[in-house]
């Protein structure tokens, strides 16, 4: 066996027909091109949206919800065991939304080497006081430093620094839905009442957009000294743990663990944003399936100039198996024909689809609801090219296989005798 | 009958085809070929001349009797084996030239002998240019197959056939397709082949001059040999 010989032969049939051959070439480059643009895009999409959740929200939080001790005081008194109880209107504390010793519980959890950061937090519900109406919103007090260093919290300013929060006593960042309901700029000072009903007068250092309506139409920022001072609580008084984790994987696992350990609730970020991975999958099926269908589309391409190169070639074909050549040499030869179209379809068609993708990262892409981003996402991950030419092979392979056992099958016998 | 130089026996062959009835082209057929014989096969149309040479050459393997070439039977072989002694031992001539057109003449010629890869690219080359120049062709060593006349290609033919030193020839009439002069050309060149280099060779023809000038002329008639006749 000398498949140097083969391809040296298959070469030479190959440049007899250099006009099919591109053709179905060219069909194996659209299929590979339009994958890896479509791919590079979708995957391009995914992160972006993906990184909007993963990159800015905490992997584990850790959280008091106000609800109704889980065992009513009555179940504890022993005289009272067993009958059916009708009193349960015990109603939660006050204070149930305050992590109980949460510095203790960051220390201890930030000593964990699975976790990257821990921030504090410390959420309420206010009035916006804006001429005559009340604009209920939200106001987040957090530790400006290590909320930028955790979830990259000035990636989402749009107006001022972060870092004035810390430097401008009684300052807030407010969502720009929210500042422009109640038309106001940087600069201004608003009135906000707290739950407890004392008013406050806060001024705006900046405006931030994170691309979610909801979210911008109603949360705000401030720094953890304004909020405890704002809710007249000491500075150990906390509402959320937010935790980055290395992996995010081990989110749900941790989660469960921490509330177990530290007897608080903890949500993990897969559970709170089961509707984004769905999404991701979801593009991601829809650009593979598209490219296996244009693929198979090439297949065919090259399974019929083969076909017809073989009904062409069958003297060719008889010659060589009369000279010595075995049905083998034959099937390889018509491999290898069908490999040098798939090899040079497919590395066309990386090159090509490396284009359009160049050319689809450049088409301007504004949108109010991603201030950061000017041109359309595309993932260049060497992944998908690889993914793209291996495609190619099988494809053509298996494409090629076919006519080629065909071949190796040819009786010279036949084919003389017919002459 | 055997002997020491027998290059190839051929030992009560039978053929037959189911066309859709069973109808027997070869009836026992049995004959020896000498190193350096010069054998001719006549005979009427259909009487089953080219189905004995496909037979003797290895392609086709239905056949009841047996074959021994250089004293190895080729019963039983497997295809590859088969393709190999092609290869090796057996040149084929047909009517038709069947040279690719996608190669230029010297690259015709050296296929068989790179696919045996026993010499050197260069050596198959000077090879193919000796043979080139044996039958008188060496000019047309670069040309495509489609720049060719008949007898040039037919020469061409022979050239690819002789490239690996076979055993034996066989041709089934390889002057068929050629006017006159081609045909006398290429007879020459066959017997010069056979009287001063000792190549064996074993032709069908329909052409009773062509077989008179052969060592010996076997004529077949129905599938059997009725006569084989050592010509003087
Ligand atoms: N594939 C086949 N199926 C059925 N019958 C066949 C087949 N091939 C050949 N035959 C028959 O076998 C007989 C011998 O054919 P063959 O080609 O050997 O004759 P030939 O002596 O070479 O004739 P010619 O001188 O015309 O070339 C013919 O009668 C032919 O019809
Ligand atoms: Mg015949």
């Amino acid at each position: 066996m000398k498949p140097g010989l083969n391809l040296i032969i298959a070469w030479g049939l190959l440049r007899a027909r250099v006009k099919q051959s591109v053709v179905a070439g060219v069909g194996v480059t659209f299929g590979i091109a339009m994958f890896i643009t479509l791919t590079g895009f979708m995957t391009g999409l995914n992160d972006l949206l993906d990184g909007l959740i993963i990159n800015r929200t905490a992997h584990v939080r850790l959280y008091n919800e106000v609800k109704p001790a889980i065992k009513q005081p009555i179940e504890y008194v022993q005289k009272y065991d067993h009958p059916k109880h009708f009193i349960s209107s015990i109603k939660p504390k006050e204070h149930g939304k305050e992590i109980y010793d949460a510095p203790r519980i960051m220390e201890s959890i930030s000593k964990d080497p699975r976790v990257s950061g821990v921030a504090p937090k410390v959420v309420t519900q206010v009035f916006f006081n804006a001429g005559e109406i009340e604009i209920a919103g939200v106001v987040n007090g957090i530790d400006v430093l290590e909320e930028d260093r955790l979830f990259a919290f000035s990636d989402n300013v749009l107006e001022g620094q972060a870092i004035d929060l810390d430097h401008v006593s009684n300052s807030i960042f407010l969502g720009k839905g929210l500042a422009d309901k109640m038309l106001v700029k940087k600069g201004d000072v608003i009135q906000v009442s707290t739950p407890r009903g004392d008013f406050v007068l806060l001024k705006i250092v900046g405006l931030f957009q994170v691309g979610l309506a909801d979210f911008d139409n109603t949360q705000s920022y401030t720094s953890m000294e304004t909020i405890q001072k704002l809710l007249g609580k000491p500075a150990s008084y906390i509402t959320d743990i937010q935790v980055k984790l290395n992996n995010i994987e081990d989110a749900p696992d941790m989660a469960k663990e921490f509330a177990n350990i530290y007897h608080t609730d903890a949500v993990d970020i897969q559970t709170a944003n089961a509707q984004f991975e769905t999404g991701t999958d979801v593009r991601n099926i829809i650009s593979f399936a598209v490219s296996i269908v244009l693929l198979i589309v090439a297949g065919f391409g090259i399974y019929n100039i083969l076909n017809m190169m073989i009904y062409e070639k069958m003297d060719s074909i008889a010659i060589m198996k009369a000279t010595g050549f075995s049905g083998s040499d034959v099937k390889q030869v018509f491999l290898f024909l069908s490999m040098i179209i798939g090899v040079s379809g497919g590395i066309a068609g990386l090159l090509l689809g490396f284009t359009l993708s160049s050319i689809v990262d450049n088409i301007p892409f504004v949108t109010a609801a991603l201030p950061k981003i000017n041109t359309f996402p595309v993932n260049f991950n060497p992944v998908y090219y690889g993914i793209g030419i291996v495609f190619a092979l099988v494809t053509t392979y298996i494409a090629g296989l076919f006519p080629a056992r065909k071949a190796s099958h040819i009786d010279p016998v036949i084919i003389i005798r017919g002459k | 009958m055997t002997n020491k130089n027998t290059v190839l026996q051929a030992i009560d062959i039978c053929k037959d085809f189911y066309d859709p009835v069973k109808i027997r082209v070869l009836n026992h057929v049995s004959f020896n070929i000498l190193k350096g014989e010069f054998i001719s096969i006549i005979g009427k149309s259909g009487c089953g001349k080219s189905t004995l040479l496909y037979i003797l050459s290895t392609m086709d393997t239905v056949y009841d009797g047996d074959i021994l070439l250089n004293g190895n039977s080729l019963k039983n072989r497997s295809n590859a084996d088969l393709a190999k002694v092609r290869n090796e031992s057996i040149g084929f001539v047909f009517q038709f030239h069947y040279l690719l057109a996608e190669f230029n003449v010297l690259h015709n010629i050296m296929l068989p002998a790179l696919k045996l890869n026993k010499f050197s690219r260069q050596e198959i080359e000077h090879r193919a240019m000796e043979r080139l120049r044996q039958l008188g062709v060496e000019d047309q060593a670069l040309k495509m197959p489609g720049q060719l006349s008949g007898g040039q290609k037919q020469r061409i033919a022979i050239a690819r056939a002789l490239i690996n030193d076979p055993a034996i020839i066989m041709g089934d009439e390889p002057t068929g397709n050629l006017d006159k002069y081609n045909s006398d050309l290429v007879f020459d060149l066959l017997s010069k082949l056979t009287h001063e280099f000792g190549q064996t060779m074993l032709i069908v023809t329909h052409d009773n001059d062509f077989a008179r000038r052969t060592d010996r002329i076997i004529e077949m008639q129905d599938g059997k040999i009725i006569s084989e006749n050592q010509v003087v």
